[in-house]
């Protein structure tokens, strides 16, 4: 559908109303996953390993069991055997077997009567370890003489003669590499790391779940994906999913650290254990930052030929990346395929390698694969740039992918936003702003690919004439709002007249995840065409009312009215007449609609940042930030800006500060907020925002998504800008002042 | 151990619990009291999410024990409005889309609550430095600081 088609003057769509669950979370009556109890609820604690890799030669509970209090005590020996593939992964992720294989892995979990109780009765269950070698940093894991961390685990794809520790190969490309090169007239070749970062929701993972000898269980979590942890719980477990009914919480926060399980099984077998008693299990911080999902460290070569005048004739990639101790952790492949998706190039190669190592098991982490892969690339190019006298942005507008271009991953793009959104940025009266001493200004474009995925959502029309809308996808950022805006403006009735639910799993079939930058996306496309199944309904009721064909009766403004030439004959019949008397004119009325979503609409943005860099200290302060990215069509704008404000500021966290610390010992040094230092207030300006609107022919509001394209701009866009204040190029993450600062001397000395 | 009876003021309503000597502020109120508005981010004192006044004073509720509370008063999120009408920092906060998932958000409201009690007029970078010990992951705080500027400029008067 050409973008003209679209219908532009919406009466909600694009207007900013209250979200309807703010109210609740203003007030502190929003319930999360820690904020509920139950009758003869029980209380769970997890002692883990403080080594990063070492054999469990013996677990001895018994002092813990002779507490009194202590109802259960579960260990690997729990659980059944016999799983592989990811379901394995998932299990022996939840608690270890016969090795642990990073420091905060899970070895043994306690339910007693008290939260104190049970982290009293933890400390006193016996573990004896055999430490191993251990291996933390991604380059270090490939050497031939790093410690193996699994011995077979190698997928087929892997080359013969690399280290056991490299799990999984890829690599994908087009066009003839070596004429590319050969037609440049300047080639360069740089290398790049990123440290592992966590994804920092505010909320630690909770969950409260019941489990009884016959498998049947429920369970109050915080998640992404209630459905989910269903598989997820059921797989480790050995117990059938639909005998699992899964309540998701309000959410603090995921950001793709919360579609997956951590220690949710634990509290099901502590349950099932316990003679089926609740059992409640909530994170400290320190075992978020230990235990769940951080994203990968990587390691990057990259390889770029353009001509004098900006045009890029090649461009080849070589990642490597750690996401733990288990293959298909890490999101290599989608930082392959995100490294070049910016630019249309006429040869590029990627290589990319999953590599193990002593680590907690890598999670999503919004745009997962593309930040790092952003900041290889979009470095290299900005460096480019200077050295042949371009401006980075124009190049980058030179180069830009558009419809009908054949990605550097693939597939041909359908209608997209990046030409738009470059040009967006260099009209921005953010780049007249003059600069002043050690001041710089970087710039960097991203993508993401957005996802549709599984989405199930039933709508029912009320005996009033207001709406129930159920969805599957957990509201992590204002999606109630978004959902609910699209399905009023579709009946055509008041927002204020729409609930949106976000049900448990026995409501709905199966629902992906609130992840890809789907919700509004899918579950919004899936709202509307419940919600046309439900006006075709009501149009049938008032015709048979009328005594008129039902193509005769069209919905217009929440009503239905006679159309053609019945048109005037009777007066329009509202969604309330017709809720009103549904009971006696052919029973309640409802629609729904099941969809693995397809149109999907590729998300690009462009970055603009200042800074001043502080040459006696190294400390870079932010002074300006902008963010231009294509939403396709915002919703509700100001929660679109959110997206792009607080996914900006994850990447300026990213590149400026945060970072995993490891000591020799393979400890993580930093479990704290103080020491795993994010953004604060103090440390940022507003954060300027423009909304690209081309819209996605592929939704029938012209949503994209716009959750994560944000956070893959900020690291090289940070690089660009500090490179320009200072002249030092710095090409690994975090550039904390120690770094930034020796790297000045290193100029200044060089 | 034996539990500690403890007889405070919370929200305005005499309350009494038994604590345990280890347990926290915030462990009491959310666990005694059922005061789940409270959040508790990290136990030590660095999210803010758990923020709360006690006797006045801007507190981490994790780095107060419970037992302390005896004989003095606790105003949490959920005392912030309790008529029919919502305090001008909780409307500002929805007006602006100055929360998104929503956990930091009753830390962050009791304490820009404290900041405009002192400071009615703060400037920008004042509650940007005050808010600097509550932590947002989903914001990037640029709402956040325009609702806190937008509610002390109608508690002034000013629109």
């Amino acid at each position: 559908m050409p973008k003209d088609d679209l219908k532009t003057a919406y009466r909600l769509v694009g207007t900013r109303p209250n979200r309807p669950d703010g109210l609740d979370k203003v007030t502190g009556r929003a319930r999360y996953g820690a904020d509920i109890s139950a009758p003869g609820m029980l209380h769970a604690a997890v002692v883990r390993s403080p080594h990063a890799h070492a054999r469990i030669v013996r677990i001895d509970a018994s002092k813990a069991l002779a507490l009194d209090g202590v109802k259960a005590v579960i260990t690997r020996a729990d659980f059944p055997t016999g799983l592989t593939g990811d379901d394995w992964n998932l299990q022996e992720n939840t608690l270890a077997g016969d090795v642990a294989l990073y420091d905060g892995h899970a070895v043994a979990a306690v339910a007693a009567t008290s939260k104190l109780l049970a982290q009293d009765a933890a400390r006193l269950v016996e573990v004896e370890y055999e430490v191993l070698p251990h291996v933390i940093d991604v380059d270090a894991a490939m050497q031939p003489d790093a410690p193996i961390i699994r011995a077979g685990t190698a997928d087929h794809s892997v080359p013969e003669g690399m280290h056991p520790n490299v799990v999984k190969y890829i690599e994908f490309g087009h066009g003839d590499m070596d004429a590319g090169f050969a037609a440049a007239d300047l080639v360069r070749a740089q290398s790049y790391k990123t440290e592992a970062t966590h994804q920092g929701y505010i909320e630690p993972h909770a969950c409260l779940g019941q489990m009884g000898e016959d498998g049947k269980g429920e369970m109050w979590v915080c998640t992404q994906g209630q459905w989910y942890i269903r598989r997820m719980c059921s797989a480790v477990l050995g117990t059938e999913a639909s005998q699992l009914r899964v309540t998701p919480s309000e959410i603090g926060g995921g950001f793709g650290g919360k579609t997956t399980i951590f220690m949710e099984p634990l509290a099901l077998a502590l349950s099932r254990k316990a003679g089926g008693r609740p059992v409640k299990l909530v994170m400290s911080r320190a075992e978020v930052l230990r235990a769940t999902g951080p994203t990968a460290s990587a390691s990057m070569d990259v390889k770029m030929g353009m001509k004098a005048d900006g045009t890029i004739t090649a461009a080849s990639v070589n990642f490597r990346m750690q996401g733990g101790a288990f293959i298909g952790s890490s999101p290599v492949g989608e930082a392959l395929s995100c490294a070049l998706a910016c630019y249309t190039v006429p040869a590029v190669f990627h290589q990319g390698y999953e590599v193990l190592a002593n680590r907690p098991k890598a999670a999503a982490y919004r745009a997962p694969g593309s930040p790092m892969a952003a900041f290889a690339v979009e470095s290299l190019l900005d460096e480019m740039c200077v050295e042949l006298g371009l401006d980075a942005l124009v190049v980058r507008l030179k180069n830009a992918a558009r419809e009908g271009a054949k990605a550097s991953y693939g597939p041909t793009y359908n209608r997209i936003g990046l030409v738009e959104s470059l040009e967006a940025a260099m009209a921005h009266a953010n780049l007249k702003v003059p600069l002043g001493p050690n001041q710089g200004r970087g710039s960097a474009a991203g993508f993401w690919f957005n996802h549709g995925g599984e989405t199930s959502v039933s709508l029912a029309i009320g005996e009033d004439g207001t709406v129930t809308v159920s969805v599957g996808t957990p509201d992590v950022g204002g999606s109630r709002a978004s959902l609910g805006m699209m399905t009023a403006e579709t009946l055509g009735i008041a927002y204020e007249s729409v609930r949106v639910n976000i049900v448990e799993t026995g409501a709905l079939g199966v629902n992906e995840p609130t992840h890809g930058s789907r919700a509004t996306f899918a579950s919004g496309l899936a709202a509307v065409e419940a919600a046309k199944q439900a006006i075709a309904q009501m149009c049938a009721r008032a015709a048979a009312e009328w005594g008129i064909d039902a193509e005769a009766v069209e919905w217009l403004d929440g009503a239905a009215v006679p159309a053609g030439p019945n048109a005037g004959k009777f007066p329009p019949m509202s969604i309330a007449e017709i809720g009103a008397k549904m009971g006696s004119t052919g029973g309640p009325i409802s629609g729904h609609h099941e969809v693995t979503a397809g149109g999907v609409g590729a998300s690009f943005g462009a970055h603009v940042v200042d800074v001043e860099v502080d040459p006696e200290t190294g400390r870079t302060t932010v002074l300006r930030y902008l963010v231009v990215q294509d939403a396709g069509r915002a919703i509700h704008p100001a929660y679109v800006e959110g997206q792009y404000q607080g996914g900006a500021v994850q990447g300026i966290g990213w590149a400026l500060n945060e970072e995993y610390v490891y000591g020799a010992d393979g400890r993580l040094q930093n479990t704290v907020f103080l020491d795993y230092r994010i953004p604060v207030a103090s440390d940022l300006p507003m954060i300027d925002t423009v909304i690209v609107e081309v819209p996605n022919p592929g939704h029938p509001y012209g949503v994209r998504g716009v959750g994560e394209t944000g956070i893959t701009p900020p690291l090289p866009a940070l690089a660009n800008a500090i490179a320009a204040a200072t002249g030092a190029r710095l090409r690994s993450l975090p550039m904390s002042p120690p770094k930034v600062l020796a790297a000045i001397k290193a100029k200044a000395h060089g | 151990m034996s539990k500690i009876h403890v007889s405070t003021t919370v929200n305005g309503d005499a309350v009494e619990f038994l604590a345990d000597p280890r347990d926290t502020l915030l462990d009491c109120l959310r666990d005694q009291l059922g005061l789940t508005g409270t959040k508790e981010g990290c136990g030590t004192g660095d999210c803010g999410a758990c923020s709360v006044q006690l006797d006045g004073v801007l507190v981490c509720s994790c780095l107060v024990l419970g037992a302390e509370a005896e004989g003095k008063t606790v105003a949490t999120v959920e005392g912030l409005s309790t008529g029919p009408d919502l305090h001008p920092l909780q409307r500002k906060f929805i007006e602006h889309a100055a929360l998104q998932c929503g956990f930091c958000t009753p830390g962050i409201l009791v304490a820009a609550n404290a900041l405009l009690a002192q400071n009615p007029d703060p400037t920008e970078t004042e509650v940007r430095y005050w808010l600097a010990g509550n932590l947002c992951r989903c914001t990037g705080y640029d709402k956040i600081i325009r609702a806190v500027m937008d509610a002390g400029a109608e508690m002034r008067g000013v629109n």
